[in-house]
């Protein structure tokens, strides 16, 4: 009977680069700047490390495919290397696979790195590429980004009763959050500090989306070195040990896209990824249990209904938590600790090892006074990679040892 | 008997007044003041002559049995593609299957009503019982010609069959003659002609009087015994001096919708022929002549069947829903006359795989899906695996249509990021009435018309441009249903 992850790998270091337009950096640069703090961080050899698994989406604008750049970049001496990509989850699907190889007993110490070179594009927002098969053009309706995850707006809208202009005062004053607590992050892109006015007055991008409810694009990588509990304990006996928790993902079905039921208006992956997600933990009211999130705020219509389906806000009434506070630094469950997609953009592969970073750095008391959260035991990070109808979400919960 | 079974016409929602054309280019040629009257048809930026048909033909098919039918006709002097048979895509479209004879007419103004004329004729032997019949043109005159304001873009779509028809065909006369009052060679994007007066005296005032004279001759008439004159002439002043030389009362003559439309190319006695009919009694006779390498003279009598086979004033509800393009750089940036900045994003590589298009056409070209035989779940587009999860069938699904139902929207946005020529870009997820699902563009319509549980149509347009190649890419997009107060 299988038993779960929870408890059984560590993370015995971490590296992450300064998020940003990084026009001074390739994919490789930024990999060797998060590999080289991670080992560090880790205290061991490079030739310690046993495997790699390395996240990156967009080949074709960084270093092309197979695991081959990551080895070669890094020089790892012809050790087990597997590229992973699974969209937005990839960063987190290259930790997954790290630590399930360390579970299962294969390996000892295994390094998960996520790289993603987005500001090579030459405009502004994610590439379509060749992300939707060989002819999308053929009948996709002309989308975006934006204009997918708009629609969620709409058909909440619809289905709650809920305004469109409370929902649009509910996703500013997310985004006024997400650049609050950037601001202070040396590693986040976007750092500055907007007001509700602003973000209400921002161009529109995809109805009812303006520029402010959009994450950043950037470049960026973020890496772990996991072992097990035994091993980092004796590498690090002054030190708490960061555990996994749980790692959760749920591929869309075809449902939401083919079948008739799907409202539009909730992401049914990560209802079920969060359930699962939660029970592999161990935790029983999400609401009281989680200290902190990073969620996968893309655009701040996706952080808006993730609350809900993260069952911590009631369906259909994430309005009152988010306007209450409930979400924000100082409030019970704080969700976007260091700025969240938000600010430190969205460089596919590296997302999800970021968002670990900041629990990380939270657990291990890394963080100034201000950016601190208090009594921080249980942190979770959550990607939806996709889109609303066709996608994937991912959860890991991480813990303090 | 054999004609007319029903029909229908298409006139593309936005509008050009003629005016707002005068006010950008009348400094170019101050003499094009004298056709800056009324509005002319524009076709949206993602209709063509192809699309235009397809809307025609919808709307001659609508509640019909689409199995029986054996050809489909497709005149034009604008079809997107010089080889690959324009009417194979018509007929795709229209859900017809491929078990049919389709072929394209083109070259002069006439193919249109020698398209109609070898249905009726082909049909009239016996040889075949039911064809569609298109035509539809999207003809350009450069910026600062009178043409410009002249042309405008349409479509006209006929069932002709033996049975039950609305308006029996009982003879034609044709004339064929090398004449270059307009003319475009291999290259050509833009219309040439020669001069007004040669084309007026010359050319409209001998053939349509001899072509008119050769029917009634062959069938010993009278001019007065037609109920309606039907012909091509865009002149009008000239149209005066015709009815005189024909000797018609000025209640015979078919209005030609130059105020409304514009020239239509092989379309235009068509469409005058689908008005008509809008308004026709049993009994009427209709007299249709063509103009442009000659002419073809039609004679069709009413029936009975009119009264309860009107396609519900299907000229006229085109006209009525309309919607003014007040930009004439618009205009011109839709033709693909005057250059336009989209950003980056509007230059990805567009290709088409042919092998992936013929694999998938009833899905792309017809919005073909499939209906599970299990459970009955109707899914877009075709699967194999049932996506209702209490069902999962595997391989038990027949074919199924979507184009002919109506949907509702069920999410949207207006996206100013995505490349458009109409920004913003609307799109949204779209539920049919009975089941299944897909994201659809938005078209004809503006972000406004759009909400959650707006009924919507669909229609055949052109999804994309690949201009590296030439090549016009179809899919359907939804248009919301105009709200009735």
């Amino acid at each position: 009977m299988a038993s779960g992850i929870k408890d059984k790998v560590a993370i015995l270091g971490m590296g992450c680069t300064r998020f940003g337009e990084r026009w001074e950096s390739g994919a490789d640069d930024l990999m060797v700047e998060a590999f080289t703090e991670c080992l560090a961080d880790a205290g061991i050899e490079k030739k310690e490390i046993q495997a790699c698994y390395y996240g990156i989406h967009y080949d074709e604008l960084s270093m092309g495919k197979s695991a081959l750049p990551v080895a070669v970049t890094l020089k790892l001496p012809y050790i087990p290397a597997t590229r992973l990509d699974n969209y937005c989850a990839t960063g987190t699907e290259a930790f997954r696979a790290a630590c399930y190889s360390v579970a299962a007993g294969v390996y000892d110490i295994v390094l998960a790195l996520g790289v993603e070179k987005l500001k090579d594009t030459g405009y502004g927002g994610l590439p379509l590429g060749n992300a939707m098969g060989a002819s999308p053009w053929m009948s996709f309706a002309n989308m975006t980004a934006p204009g997918m995850f708009a629609q969620i707006a709409s058909a909440y809208s619809a289905k709650w009763g809920v305004p469109m202009d409370k929902i649009k005062d509910a996703i500013a004053h997310i985004s006024v959050r997400s650049h609050k607590n950037g601001v202070s992050n040396p590693r986040a892109h976007l750092r500055s500090l907007v007001t509700m006015e602003q973000v209400k007055a921002a161009p529109m991008i995809a109805y009812p989306l303006g520029l402010f409810d959009c994450c950043g694009v950037s470049d960026g990588s973020a890496a772990a070195i996991v072992t097990t509990p035994e091993i980092a304990r004796s590498l690090k006996k002054n030190q708490d040990l960061v555990l996994v928790k749980s790692l959760s993902i749920a591929a869309s079905s075809g449902e939401e896209e083919a079948f008739n039921t799907w409202d539009g208006a909730h992401f049914a992956t990560t209802r079920i990824a969060a359930t699962k997600a939660y029970g592999e933990a161990g935790i029983k009211n999400p609401r009281e249990e989680v200290s902190m999130m990073e969620v996968h705020d893309c655009f701040s219509i996706t952080e808006f209904v993730t609350m809900e389906d993260l069952h911590i806000s009631p369906k259909g009434g994430a309005y009152d938590d988010i306007m209450s506070g409930f979400y924000d630094m100082d409030g019970k469950v704080p969700c976007q600790i260091d700025g969240g997609l938000k600010c430190f953009g969205h460089p596919i592969g590296a997302s999800g090892l970021r968002m670990i970073y900041a629990f990380y750095e939270q657990f291990l008391d890394r963080v100034p006074e201000a950016r601190k959260v208090k009594n921080a035991r249980i942190g979770l990070t959550h990607n939806l990679g996709g889109f609303p109808w066709h996608n994937l979400c991912s959860i890991s919960i991480i813990g303090r040892g | 008997m054999s004609g007319i079974v029903s029909y229908g016409g298409y006139v593309p929602r936005y509008r050009l007044n003629r005016k707002v054309i005068f006010k950008a280019m009348g400094w170019m040629d101050p003499s094009t003041v004298a056709n800056a009257r009324g509005e002319k048809a524009v076709a949206n930026f993602d209709e063509d002559s192809i699309t235009m048909a397809v809307a025609a033909g919808l709307t001659a098919l609508q509640d019909r049995d689409r199995s029986n039918i054996e050809g489909v006709y497709f005149a034009s002097t604008t079809m997107p593609y010089k080889e690959r048979l324009n009417a194979g895509i018509i007929s795709l479209a229209l859900g017809l299957g491929d078990r049919l004879r389709a072929a394209d007419f083109a070259g002069g103004l006439k193919a249109g009503t020698t398209a109609l004329l070898s249905a009726l004729e082909s049909v009239e032997s016996g040889r075949t019982k039911n064809l569609m019949v298109t035509a539809a043109d999207c003809r350009l005159g450069r910026p600062a010609s009178a043409e410009e304001m002249i042309f405008g873009d349409a479509a006209a779509a006929f069932l002709v069959g033996n049975e039950n028809v609305v308006a029996e065909f009982k003879g034609s006369y044709s004339l064929t003659c090398d004449f270059g009052d307009h003319f475009r060679g291999e290259f050509a994007k833009y219309d040439r002609k020669w001069e007004d007066r040669w084309v007026r005296d010359a050319g409209v005032d001998a053939f349509i009087p001899m072509v008119i004279r050769g029917l009634l001759d062959r069938y010993g008439m009278k001019i007065n015994d037609f109920k309606k004159v039907i012909y091509d002439c865009h002149y009008a002043a000239e149209r005066n001096k015709l009815n005189k030389m024909l000797g018609m009362p000025p209640e015979l003559e078919q209005g030609n919708l130059q105020a409304e439309v514009g020239q239509c190319g092989t379309a235009q006695s068509l469409l005058m022929l689908a008005s008509a009919l809008d308004m026709a009694e049993p009994g009427d006779r209709l007299l249709v002549v063509s103009f442009g390498s000659g002419c073809d003279a039609l004679y069709f009598e009413v029936t009975e069947n009119i009264a309860k086979k009107k396609q519900a004033q299907s000229v006229a509800r085109c006209l009525s829903n309309r919607a003014d393009l007040d930009v004439y750089e618009k205009y011109l940036i839709w033709r693909d006359i005057l250059p336009v900045e989209m950003g980056l994003r509007s230059e990805e590589d567009v290709w088409t795989r042919w092998s992936l298009l013929w694999r998938k056409r009833l899905e792309i070209i017809g919005l073909w899906g499939s209906r599970c035989q299990s459970c009955g779940t109707p899914q877009y587009p075709p699967q194999r695996v049932c996506a209702n999860p209490e069902c999962g069938a595997v391989d038990k699904m027949e074919e199924y249509l979507f184009s002919d139902k109506p949907g509702r929207i069920l999410s949207y946005t207006g996206d100013m990021l995505a490349p458009s020529f109409n920004p913003p870009a609307a799109y949204g997820a779209v539920g049919f009435d009975g089941g299944g699902r897909f994201i659809f563009d938005f078209t004809d319509c503006k972000l406004d018309e759009l909400s959650v549980g707006r009924p919507v149509t669909f229609s055949f347009r052109r999804k994309y441009y690949d201009k590296l190649r030439g090549i016009s890419g179809y899919f359907w997009k939804a248009i919301p249903v105009k709200e009735v107060k």
